[in-house]
């Protein structure tokens, strides 16, 4: 049941990145053209799902628990970080060079076209390389931390 | 490279991304989130873990068939970039949804929508290095 319902969430999630243009890195990279070709359409993708969740969370979240697992997980966390905003303006940058970001570029690969493909190695590529960073971090931190 | 406007179109599809975050969230209690996803499917914590993130990836990959056979037309795709742009763009994306915790499903639509503070600061901050990345790329460079 939850790999069904997993797969239809994702299916949706995809349609609804193939038909908005999320998944058109010359439609991305032009609602962020303010000085050239600009397009404002990703403005009502973006206002269309956010309000959407913001609704829907209000409601689903008055339950006790979800229907296919015992607790909501929900970052709890407030603080703003270097990690987050540096990490946040990191992202950016390739977004503003590839016009894919992940989400729009996961529902992409369903085109088969050979660009979305390379452009999801790389993106593998470079979250394993964060990773092993992170985590050479905090060993060294810790290292530090008991020396 | 002109697109054509398509508020009708881009909002539909943006109210399914986000009715897709509300279920994930009703059903497996889960942020919807493709950095979160993915991340997770490359250091599984078990394997029904695994399973149903993959399921999700499967789900994601399947949506340009299911709107091939709805409107008989895959979803448009046009890459105005060369190969080394792609993968430079790709693998800086990778490090920055690391460090940045989420990138636009899961800071811009699922944090945004909880109006989380940390997703608000790290929408803000990447829509602008976007804007500014643009700019250098197409205006200052001349890509």
């Amino acid at each position: 049941m939850r790999i069904v319902m997993s797969y239809l969430i994702g299916l949706t999630f995809g349609v609804g990145i193939s038909i908005s243009g999320m998944a058109n890195p010359a439609k991305v990279l032009n609602f962020f053209d303010l000085a050239g070709t600009w397009d404002p359409s990703l403005a009502f993708v973006m206002g269309g799902a956010v309000i959407v969740t913001f609704f829907g969370y209000r409601f689903v979240l008055k339950r006790p628990t979800p229907t296919l697992a015992s607790t909501f997980q929900i970052p709890t966390r407030t603080d703003l970080d270097i990690p987050l905003i540096a990490g946040s303006a990191i992202f950016g940058v390739g977004w503003g060079i590839s016009g894919f970001c992940p989400g729009g570029a996961l529902p992409a690969l369903g085109t088969g076209r050979s660009e979305v493909f390379i452009f999801v190695m790389a993106l593998l590529a470079g979250i394993f390389a964060a990773k092993a960073l992170q985590s050479t971090l905090a060993t060294r931190r810790l290292a530090a931390n008991q020396g | 490279m002109e697109t054509t406007f398509t508020p009708l179109q881009s909002l539909f599809g943006g109210s399914l991304i986000g009715l897709a975050a509300v279920l994930l969230m009703a059903t497996l209690g889960r942020i919807m989130g493709a950095t979160g996803i993915l991340a997770g499917l490359m250091q599984p914590k078990d394997s029904s873990d695994w399973l149903w993130r993959a399921a999700v990836l499967a789900g994601m990959v399947s949506g340009p068939a299911a709107l091939l056979v709805f409107t008989g037309e895959l979803p448009v795709v046009q890459v105005p970039l060369s190969t080394p742009m792609l993968i430079v763009g790709g693998f800086i994306v990778g490090i920055g949804v690391t460090f940045g915790s989420g990138c636009t499903s899961g800071h811009g639509v699922c944090g945004m929508a909880r109006l989380s503070p940390r997703s608000i600061v790290a929408t803000l901050t990447f829509m602008l290095t976007t804007v500014i990345t643009v700019f250098v790329v197409r205006h200052i460079l001349g890509y």
